[in-house]
């Protein structure tokens, strides 16, 4: 098929109408960049006077460190976790809700409400029913023989992350899967209806593989969110504690770097973020993307 | 009609501009004062603009200590900074050691004309503060000390006499167990800042030494040594007691919980800040509080060593004209004065820093109405500072700090000894010692 183009004989206009756009980006993407990857070679003192190139130094100590990678392993855990927990809970409830016909807009506003709250309020919000002095729910799961204390506990502190975190996150996967949900063809399942496959066969056989794109497309966003947005929930809940347990890649640059002015080494470790974003990427949209079908 | 926008926005402009009679040079204030603390603190700088009509001082919250340490960093590196910035006892490491950042308040008295005497200061501050020449590098505004809060109507409840304060820490445990048998509350004490009140402090206490090279005041090589016999019992100690509900936990850094759960009468006893004293007050309106000394182990010492500072000062950075620097001298002076001293001691908490203001105090009968606003002057000043009773200075405190918490917390979780916990937080911290020293030298 032949498309018909537009040419435009001027050679520097396209350069033009780009420039804007172009400089936004050098501006405030590349170039701060660039001056991480600088940093990250350097040993410098919190005012910036006195600045010695030290190659590698930076990188060698920080894989050397444990605390750094009991960060990466907790990053792990928490990514993995917060995507699987609020991915299939948010498909559970859009297929809830598409089933309901009268009242599911009144349940779609209702469930769409906590991705309005900015990611400290989430935090506060946690830490407050979670608080082991005054929480309702340490209180009540005393009840039950648990005693709640994340200021304490590791693992409670990592679940209690990982519960704001995911939270925050179901609505917006919400609505993805309930606007994929609503493109799956009818007549589809209703066929399959006709050939005698009960509600879970049609689900799996069906439904769930037409809904692969938007899947995908979650999948993508939530690892993102996971690793790299919920620095305001993790600052405000635990600020990476007890003893590290919640400590991710992410909060770990902010603490090294603004809390403990080490600037090489922050600097360092955005950089490592930084090619994880771009394995990331390139991983899922060359491997992963293909077997999807849309 | 665009004409006239123009116009009358040029018009809007020159009102605008031409608006301050004379031209008053302006001092940007960076601190870290929120809440009482901070409407305090604008009451002093504007009370200095009322008084003189040349300069006016501009305070600004910019957040917590670490933030606005961090944020006049940034600033300064992109030429922005303020005149002044308010940095906490943490920083001092840091900021002594960025030379060309920083404007020594005692030269800048002097090449302003302004009156400046060290020893018109409580000598705790001065020792602190001073280089290793004896200078004070930063101007001191607002220092405290831990102290002891005690719950009078719980001790009545459970038995104990209200006016008796636990002195030591066997009493701490005795009376905790007799609160918590009683049934009078479900915790005996709580702490806050566990790094500078139950290691740091309790090491200038009993005389142990917290790093070596005088506690770091000797030189930048100086290496950690707080994983003694002395730390390592009391970490012990508080292990037990948290297992047995003797002790709760009130979080990293400043301890968070710790606060509420005085407030709310679950811990009878809580060591915090002398600056915490107006949160107390004004959170215990059902109880009755009193105040004490930091408890210590008689077996390791009858005579605790004086307590060692915190708070912070301010800090006049470099990059100014010096009209501004004239300024920022004037209002020094201002700061100095005993009624405006008085006036922020005697509402925050926090020592008063000069001897005048001490004695202003003591005239106004401030401290015999007051039972208990002078523990923390009396433990800072009690006996003779030793190299390690005079303070700490590291740099990269704050990270430092920060690892002490996190080992602590896996003691707590069960993870470690105490000795192991030591043991690992020194090992930590010379890492992050030797760090700065590679920066700084």
């Amino acid at each position: 098929m032949q498309t018909k183009r537009t040419i435009f004989p001027n050679k520097l206009l396209p350069y033009i109408l780009l420039a804007p756009q172009l400089a936004v980006t050098l501006i405030f993407f590349i170039w701060p960049a660039l001056q991480a990857v600088k940093s990250s070679f350097e040993r410098e003192d919190p005012f910036g006077f006195k600045t010695t190139f030290i190659w590698f130094d930076n990188y060698k100590r920080l894989f050397a460190d444990p605390s750094y990678l009991n960060a990466a392993g907790n990053t792990l855990v928490f990514a993995i976790s917060v995507t699987v927990f609020s991915m299939s809970l948010s498909l559970l409830l859009a297929v809830a809700v598409n089933r309901v016909l009268r009242t599911n807009r009144l349940y779609t506003t209702l469930l769409v409400w906590p991705y309005a709250v900015a990611p400290v309020v989430v935090g506060i919000l946690w830490w407050f029913m979670f608080n082991p002095s005054v929480g309702i729910a340490p209180y009540l799961l005393r009840g039950v023989g648990i005693n709640w204390n994340h200021r304490i506990d590791g693992n409670h502190a990592m679940l209690l992350v990982i519960i704001a975190a995911s939270w925050k996150q179901i609505s917006y996967n919400f609505l993805f899967f309930v606007a994929g949900l609503q493109s799956v063809p009818q007549s589809l399942t209703e066929a399959a209806a006709i050939d005698g496959a009960g509600p879970f066969k049609r689900f799996w056989t069906i439904v769930f593989p037409l809904l692969s794109p938007t899947t995908f497309f979650l999948l993508i966003v939530n690892i993102n969110y996971a690793m790299f947005d919920t620095f305001g929930i993790i600052d405000a809940t635990t600020a990476g504690g007890p003893a590290q347990a919640t400590n991710i890649l992410v909060y770990k640059v902010y603490a090294d770097g603004f809390l403990g002015l080490n600037i090489g080494s922050s600097a360092a470790q955005s950089v490592v973020l930084m090619l994880i974003v771009i394995a990331l990427t390139a991983i899922q949209f060359r491997y992963v993307e293909r077997r999807v079908q849309y | 009609m665009f004409k006239n926008v123009l116009f009358l926005s040029a018009g809007l402009a020159a009102v605008l501009s031409a608006a301050p009679v004379a031209a008053q040079t302006e001092i940007a204030w960076w601190h870290a004062m929120d809440a009482e603390l901070g409407k305090k603190l604008e009451e002093i700088a504007s009370g200095f603009n009322a008084s003189q009509s040349e300069f006016k001082v501009i305070p600004t919250y910019k957040g917590s200590y670490a933030e606005t340490l961090t944020s006049a960093i940034a600033a300064f590196r992109a030429n922005e900074q303020p005149a002044i910035v308010q940095v906490f006892e943490v920083g001092t490491g840091t900021m002594m050691a960025a030379k060309g950042a920083v404007y020594p308040v005692y030269q800048l008295m002097a090449d302003n004309g302004e009156p400046w005497d060290p020893s018109s200061f409580l000598a705790p501050v001065t020792g602190y503060y001073s280089d290793t020449d004896g200078n004070i590098l930063s101007m001191p505004f607002n220092s405290s000390t831990p102290i002891m809060y005690y719950n009078k109507t719980v001790f009545e409840k459970a038995g104990l006499d209200p006016e008796v304060a636990p002195k030591t820490w066997a009493d701490i445990e005795n009376f905790s167990r007799k609160i918590l048998e009683s049934g009078a509350a479900p915790c005996g004490f709580t702490t806050a800042w566990v790094s500078w009140i139950q290691t740091e402090n309790l090491s200038a206490l009993h005389d142990q030494p917290f790093g070596t090279l005088e506690n770091g005041f000797g030189g930048l090589g100086t290496e950690f040594t707080f994983n003694g016999d002395v730390q390592a019992k009391h970490w012990t100690n508080l292990k037990k007691w948290a297992d047995e509900g003797i002790f709760k936990y009130g979080g990293p850094v400043g301890g968070p919980d710790a606060a509420p759960k005085f407030y709310a009468q679950e811990c009878a006893i809580f060591m915090n800040s002398s600056a915490g004293r107006a949160g107390v007050i004004n959170n215990s309106k059902d109880f009755e509080v009193g105040f004490a000394p930091l408890p210590y182990y008689d077996d390791v010492t009858t005579e605790p060593k004086n307590s060692i500072i915190g708070g912070a000062t301010l800090w006049a950075l470099n990059g100014k004209s010096p009209e501004v620097y004239k300024g920022v001298a004037q209002f020094f002076t201002y700061l100095s004065r005993p009624e405006i001293q008085s006036g922020w001691h005697q509402t925050t908490g926090y020592l008063p820093i000069t001897n005048a203001t001490y004695e202003l105090g003591k005239e106004q009968g401030y401290y015999a109405a007051n039972p208990g606003s002078d523990v923390a002057i009396n433990q800072i000043t009690r006996g003779t500072p030793t190299a390690n009773s005079k303070g700490v200075r590291f740099g990269n405190l704050t990270q430092i700090r920060t690892v002490v918490d996190e080992e602590f917390e896996a003691m707590l979780a069960g993870n470690k000894t105490a000795q192991q916990a030591l043991d690992a937080a020194v090992e930590r911290g010379n890492v992050i010692l030797r760090e700065f020293e590679a920066a700084n030298s």
